[in-house]
């Protein structure tokens, strides 16, 4: 990702980065860019402005949701891992193991579908109160990706936890702080710190899983593609357009976690 | 107290039903009336597609890694923008603008020069889509690892003389691959993964042997359950041959210290 604006440079370096052939470069893809606004069919956009406003916001906002629920949730999974008893690390690394073994696809078609076939045989779900969000799809696409952010972050999680080292935990103890205080002020904050890289790549990485929800009739910014696409029977342009919101939205993920990673003090104990 | 556990085991009871749904057995079975050879067959595309993938994104990394670390300028720009796009872009979407413009580029290209369009098979057009995504990841793996060879090494393989190619082959690809084996690995169980997308593409892979069981037959969750377990099989019985992988390649080296502890 080091190609994006490396704008926190200092003038010199920037300088090094703009060699004279980079600048020939730049000019053949701005001319490229330029020949498919010019060339290519665009007449479409107008129409579909703000439908592919809305599919942008919902495949932000199951892109946060998802990746807040699931850290929350790779946290337990992490120390349940790295420290925990026996009984509830192994069912921690089953659950990782079988999230990260299957594709998140067919995960997805699991709940949706097979959740959504299951649950109507049961008289007292379709007449709870929650029926009526359970017949919508996103549910489904949330949990699933959730699920799926939770496993593999776990994991990430599992390895951040073990590495923190034991002097500073038992410093902690010495102190006399209680286990909860411990885990609050000392472990996890360490914890983090130390997921915190990796934190950004499994990011990006849940951002590209988004535009799956699609299949299950989640309404993202690629399901708004895909109508496009079948409205006005044009094949590349809707593509390209949308390969090119997510490059910006990675751009911006990527930048958000490296001005968050600045703002941490880098020295680990 | 027996009648309220009673009482519990029929609920419990009541609540599996649905879940186990009879038939279960017959509609896994191999022979035609069950859905269990469509679903090996989907299953044996998916790892020939995988392995294509792989061994192709293996081919694009490690020249792709060569290219970063030796070539020109130009060169090393090129590749950085290749590597950014695709792993920035979702799969999904570079499966779908592949699997169009590959295919509708090869068949304009052979217009041209006066040849008949070709039909390209789903299996060649997976593997190809899927082994450009495969060496983007590929390309920084391996890049990475021929970085992390001692520096030494290198230098006495330029001092013994060594041409480029035969330094490649003896010294570079062996001795970086200890660095680059669980990165690889990863990719493989990506790659394993990802031939699922290729059922949105309406590929006969397993993904989409299951769905078109399920749709039949409406017992949505018994098939998914049954290809999950497949692939679980496929990734835990990959597991076990990397890990042998890995010891054969780390043979000689110094085992690996206790991480942070």
């Amino acid at each position: 990702m080091s190609a994006l604006a490396p704008a926190d440079q200092p003038l010199a370096a920037r300088s090094a980065w703009l060699q004279p052939h980079r600048i020939v470069l730049i000019a053949i893809a701005a001319a490229l860019v330029l020949c498919a606004a010019l060339f290519m069919r665009w007449e479409w956009l107008p129409n579909y402005l703000g439908m592919a406003a809305a599919g942008v916001w919902r495949t932000l906002w199951i892109l946060v949701v998802t990746v807040v629920l699931g850290f929350m949730l790779a946290v337990p999974l992490g120390l349940a891992q790295a420290a925990g008893p026996f009984w509830l690390a192994w069912p921690a690394k089953a659950f990782c193991t079988i999230i990260r073994g299957t594709p998140l696809l067919l995960q997805l078609w699991l709940l949706y579908y097979g959740l959504g076939s299951l649950f109507p045989q049961y008289p007292w779900i379709r007449q709870s109160e929650l029926w009526p969000i359970l017949r919508q799809a996103w549910p489904y696409a949330v949990l699933s990706l959730t699920l799926s952010y939770a496993a593999y972050e776990g994991e990430v999680m599992r390895g951040a936890f073990a590495g923190v080292p034991r002097g500073q935990l038992e410093a902690a103890r010495a102190f006399g702080m209680s286990p909860w205080k411990r885990f609050r002020r000392i472990w996890l904050p360490q914890a983090i710190h130390r997921a915190l890289p990796t934190l950004a790549g499994e990011t990006v990485l849940q951002l590209k899983a988004t535009p799956l929800v699609a299949t299950i009739t989640v309404i993202d910014i690629y399901a708004v593609a895909s109508r496009i696409r079948q409205d006005t029977f044009i094949v590349y342009e809707p593509l390209l357009l949308l390969a090119l919101v997510y490059l910006i939205i990675t751009g911006i993920l990527v930048f958000a976690f490296r001005k968050l990673e600045a703002r941490i003090p880098a020295r680990l104990g | 107290m027996f009648s309220a556990a009673l009482q519990r085991t029929l609920d419990i009871e009541h609540l599996l039903n649905p879940l186990l749904q009879s038939a279960t057995v017959e509609l896994l079975s191999i022979s035609p009336p069950g859905w269990g050879g469509n679903l090996l067959r989907g299953l044996a595309n998916s790892i020939q597609i995988a392995v294509g993938a792989f061994g192709l994104g293996l081919a694009i990394g490690i020249s792709g890694a060569w290219g970063k670390l030796y070539g020109g300028p130009v060169v090393r720009d090129l590749l950085e923008v290749y590597t950014t796009i695709v792993r920035a872009v979702p799969e999904l979407v570079l499966i779908l603008l592949l699997y169009y413009a590959g295919t509708d580029l090869i068949n304009r290209a052979l217009e041209q020069f006066g040849y008949p369009a070709i039909d390209i098979s789903g299996l060649a057009a997976g593997i190809g889509v899927l082994g450009v995504v495969q060496g983007a990841y590929a390309t920084e793996v391996i890049r990475g690892a021929i970085l992390s060879i001692p520096q030494g090494q290198v230098e006495a393989a330029r001092a013994y003389g060594m041409s480029p190619g035969k330094m490649l082959r003896r010294i570079t690809l062996p001795a970086m691959l200890p660095f680059a084996i669980p990165g690889l690995a990863n990719l493989w169980l990506i790659a394993t993964k990802d031939t699922a997308l290729l059922a949105v593409v309406g590929f006969n892979e397993l993904t989409q042997e299951t769905r078109q069981a399920a749709a039949t037959t409406k017992y949505y969750f018994t098939f998914y359950v049954a290809a999950g377990v497949l692939y679980l099989m496929l990734t835990l019985f990959s597991n076990v041959i990397i890990g042998r992988i890995e010891r054969w390649a780390r043979r000689g080296m110094p085992p690996v210290a206790e991480a942070g502890r």
